[in-house]
C-alpha cells in the first residue's frame, strides 16, 4: 500500500519563471525508506516541503495514507519533519521540546510523559532532558529532533538533510543509527540529501532528481548499475561513470570495471589501451587517470583498481586495460537516455 | 614590574575612571534635582551658595506642596494609563504587521514597509494641526483619550520596524517546525515566535511608554483641562506661572516620575540581555 503518493506535482515560483518541481509522480510504500537525491536546486527540498504542507503546489496532488491532503495544513497531515537545522525551540528544554507536539495533539498529561520517556530511552537522550538546545552537541540535537518527530507517531517521517550539520566522522555513525532507528520503528521515511553516499547507504529506493524532474527511481543497486541516463550515470558514483563517444552513442563504464587486461577474467571483454598520466592512491585503491583509445573517441577516463590488483603501472606509459562487455552501458549521444546495447569488437 | 603588567594596571585604572565618570554623568542630575527639591527658597535663590549641597536646613514643604496642592497625582495616573493603553495598542497592531511584512513574502511588503516609515518622518509639530481637526471631529478634544488615539501614530511605525528586525532574526524553520508539530500559523506564532521575539517586545514597551511619558506637543495641543493632563504638560503648566518657576516642586516631580520608570526598566533589563545572548548562540 502506498502511504505517500504524489501525482503530477508541479510547483512554480515567481509567476512561472522558476520551475522548482516540474511534473513529478512518486509513491512510497508502507515502511519504505525513500531517498530523494539530487544536486542543490533540483527541487528535492521543495518536494519534501510540499509533502509536509509548507508549500502549496501549483498543480497536482499529494496523498498521504490514501487521502488527498494537497490543500490541508501541515498539522492535519500526520507527518513529522526533521529540518536540516533541527529547528529545536531554543527557549525550551529538551523535555519541553519533545512534549511540544503532544500538547498540540491534546494527548492526556500522563500519556505525554510516558511517550517522552519512551522516545528518550529509544534514542538514548534520557540524561539530556533538562538541558537547553544550546548545551547540546550536533549529534545530540539530531537525536532530540528525531525524538520530537517520533512521539507524534506519524504516518511518515520527512527528513531534510539531517546529517549535513554533523562532522564527517559523526555522520557515518549517525547514518547507521538512523537506519537502525527506522528499521526498529518501521515508519515510512522520506529522506532528502545531496550526498550519494547517504542515499546509497540508507535508501530502500532512491529517487534521482534534476531540474525539478525525476530521472530515475530504483533500489541503490539498480540506480548504480543501470543508470537511466547520463545524468544519473555521472551524478552517482565516485569517481563517476566514464563516458566515451562512439558512433552517435555514449559508451559508459564504471571506473572499477576498467582493469588491467590480465585482471578481466571474462572471455567477452573489450580492450582499452590507456595512456596513463596520473595515479592517485586513495584508501587502498589506486585511481588511474589517462586517455582511453580504441573503445571510442579518445577520452580522458579514470580506472579504480582495488588493493587486490597489484599490476605495476606508472604514469607516462600506455597500459592495456579492458572492460567486461557485460559491464558496458550505452546511452544516446543526443538525449543522454539509455540505448540498446551493441556488440563491440575487441 | 614589566611593560605588560604596567599596561594592564593602567588599562584597568582607565576603565574604572571611565566607569565612574559615566556614572556621575548619569546620576549627577538626579542627585542635584533631589537636593534642590528639599531646599529652602533662601538657600536656592542665593547665587553665592553651593548649588549641590544644603546651605540651610532641608525642608519637605515644596515636595508636600507638589502632592497636596497640585494635581500631580492625577497627571501621573493619566500618564500611566495612557502609557499602558498605548503600549497595548502598539503591540496588538505592530506585532502582526511586522510579522506579515517580515515573513509572508508578498510583492507589496517592501514598499508598504517604507510607506509605514515615511508616515513617521512627518514631525508632530506639523501633524498636530491636521490631527487636531480629526480629534475634534471625533469629539475627543480636551480628553485624555485623544492621546490614546494619537500616540500610536508615532509608536506603531517605529515598533513595526523594530520588530521586523527581531522577527527576521528568528529562523523560519522554528515556526515551520511548530506548524508541522501540530499548530496553526497563529498557534506557531504565539507559542514559538513570541517567546523568541520577547527582547523585541520589551524594546517596544520601553520605547512606547517613554515616548508617551515625554511627549509634549500633542498633549499641549489637544488637552487643556487640568484634570485630563498627563505629567508632561501638567507639571510645567501648574508649576511654571508666568515668570515664577516653582523649582523645588518641579525637581521633585521630575525625580518622582523618573525613578519608578528607571526601576521598572531595570527589572526588564535582565530579560533584555538574556534574550539577546540567547539569540546570539545558534540554537
Amino acid at each position: 500500500m502506498a502511504v505517500v503518493e504524489v501525482r503530477e506535482l508541479v510547483k512554480h515560483y515567481d509567476g512561472g519563471r522558476v520551475h522548482a518541481i516540474d511534473g513529478v509522480d512518486l509513491s512510497a510504500g508502507d515502511g519504505e525508506y525513500l531517498v530523494l537525491l539530487g544536486p542543490s536546486g533540483c527541487g528535492k527540498t521543495t518536494l519534501l516541503r510540499t509533502l509536509a504542507g509548507l508549500e502549496v503546489p501549483t498543480s497536482g496532488d499529494v496523498l498521504i495514507g490514501g487521502r488527498v491532503v494537497t490543500r490541508l495544513p501541515p498539522r492535519a497531515r500526520k507527518i513529522a519533519m526533521v529540518f536540516q537545522s533541527y529547528a529545536l525551540y531554543p527557549h525550551k528544554t529538551v523535555f519541553a521540546n519533545i512534549i511540544f507536539p503532544l500538547r498540540a495533539q491534546g494527548v492526556p498529561p500522563e500519556e505525554r510523559h510516558r511517550k517522552v520517556r519512551w522516545a528518550a530511552e529509544l534514542l538514548d537522550i534520557g540524561p539530556l532532558l533538562g538541558r537547553k538546545p544550546r548545551q547540546l552537541s550536533g549529534g545530540e540535537r539530531q537525536r532530540v529532533a528525531l525524538a520530537r518527530a517520533l512521539v507524534r507517531e506519524p504516518q511518515v517521517f520527512l527528513l531534510d538533510e539531517p546529517l549535513s550539520n554533523l562532522d564527517a566522522k559523526l555522520r557515518a555513525s549517525a547514518r547507521d543509527e538512523l537506519k537502525r532507528f527506522q528499521a526498529e520503528i518501521g515508519t515510512t521515511t522520506i529522506y532528502v540529501t545531496h550526498d550519494q553516499v547517504e542515499a546509497m547507504g540508507l535508501g530502500d529506493r532512491i529517487v534521482v532528481l534534476a531540474a525539478g524532474k525525476v530521472r530515475q527511481v530504483g533500489p541503490p543497486v539498480e540506480v548504480y548499475d543501470d543508470p537511466a541516463d547520463t545524468f544519473v550515470a555521472t551524478f552517482i558514483g565516485s569517481p563517476p561513470m566514464n563516458l566515451v563517444t562512439r558512433e552517435g552513442r555514449l559508451v559508459g563504464f564504471r571506473p572499477e570495471h576498467l582493469l588491467p587486461v590480465e585482471d578481466v577474467r571474462s572471455p567477452d571483454r573489450v580492450s582499452v589501451p590507456l595512456a596513463v598520466d596520473r595515479i592517485e592512491y586513495l584508501s587502498g585503491d589506486r585511481h588511474v587517470y589517462g586517455v582511453a583509445s580504441r573503445i571510442g573517441e579518445e577520452t580522458r577516463v579514470v580506472a579504480r583498481l582495488p588493493a587486490t590488483v597489484d599490476t605495476p603501472i606508472a604514469a607516462g606509459e600506455t597500459h592495456d586495460f579492458a572492460v567486461d562487455a557485460r559491464r558496458l552501458r550505452f546511452f544516446d549521444a543526443e538525449t543522454g537516455l539509455r540505448a540498446e546495447p551493441v556488440r563491440l569488437e575487441g | 614590574m614589566n611593560r605588560y603588567a604596567v599596561r594592564r594596571v593602567s588599562a584597568r585604572i582607565g576603565v574604572y575612571v571611565a566607569a565612574i565618570v559615566a556614572a556621575l554623568l548619569c546620576a549627577g542630575p538626579f542627585l542635584w534635582s533631589l537636593v534642590t527639591a528639599f531646599k529652602q527658597n533662601r538657600d536656592l535663590y542665593d547665587p553665592t551658595n553651593n548649588p549641590f549641597v544644603f546651605n540651610r536646613p532641608a525642608t519637605p514643604d515644596h515636595v508636600t506642596y507638589l502632592f497636596t496642592d497640585t494635581a500631580f497625582l492625577t497627571f501621573t495616573w493619566n500618564t500611566l494609563w495612557v502609557g499602558v493603553l498605548v503600549v497595548l495598542i502598539t503591540l496588538v497592531l505592530a506585532l502582526p504587521a511586522a510579522y506579515a511584512l517580515a515573513r509572508l513574502d508578498r510583492p507589496w511588503s517592501g514598499p508598504l514597509a517604507v510607506a509605514i516609515f515615511l508616515v513617521y518622518l512627518v514631525p508632530p509639530s506639523l501633524l498636530f494641526l491636521s490631527l487636531s481637526r480629526v480629534v475634534v471631529a471625533i469629539g475627543l478634544q480636551d480628553s485624555t483619550w485623544s492621546l490614546v488615539l494619537v500616540y500610536p501614530t508615532i509608536t506603531i511605525p517605529v515598533s513595526v520596524w523594530l520588530l521586523m528586525g527581531f522577527l527576521k532574526g528568528i529562523p523560519r524553520d522554528i515556526e515551520e517546525q511548530a506548524m508541522v508539530d501540530g499548530y496553526s500559523r497563529l498557534g506557531a506564532f504565539v507559542r514559538a515566535v513570541i517567546p523568541l521575539v520577547f527582547p523585541g517586545i520589551v524594546a517596544v514597551v520601553v520605547f512606547a511608554f517613554t515616548l508617551t511619558a515625554s511627549e509634549f506637543i500633542y498633549a499641549l495641543a489637544f488637552v487643556a483641562p487640568t484634570e485630563e493632563m498627563p505629567v508632561s504638560t501638567g507639571v510645567p503648566t501648574q508649576l511654571v506661572r508666568g515668570d515664577v518657576f516653582f523649582w523645588q516642586s518641579l525637581q521633585a516631580a521630575t525625580v518622582a516620575v523618573a525613578v519608578p520608570i528607571a526601576f521598572v526598566f531595570n527589572l526588564f533589563l535582565d530579560r533584555f540581555v538574556a534574550g539577546f545572548t540567547m539569540g546570539s548562540v545558534k540554537g
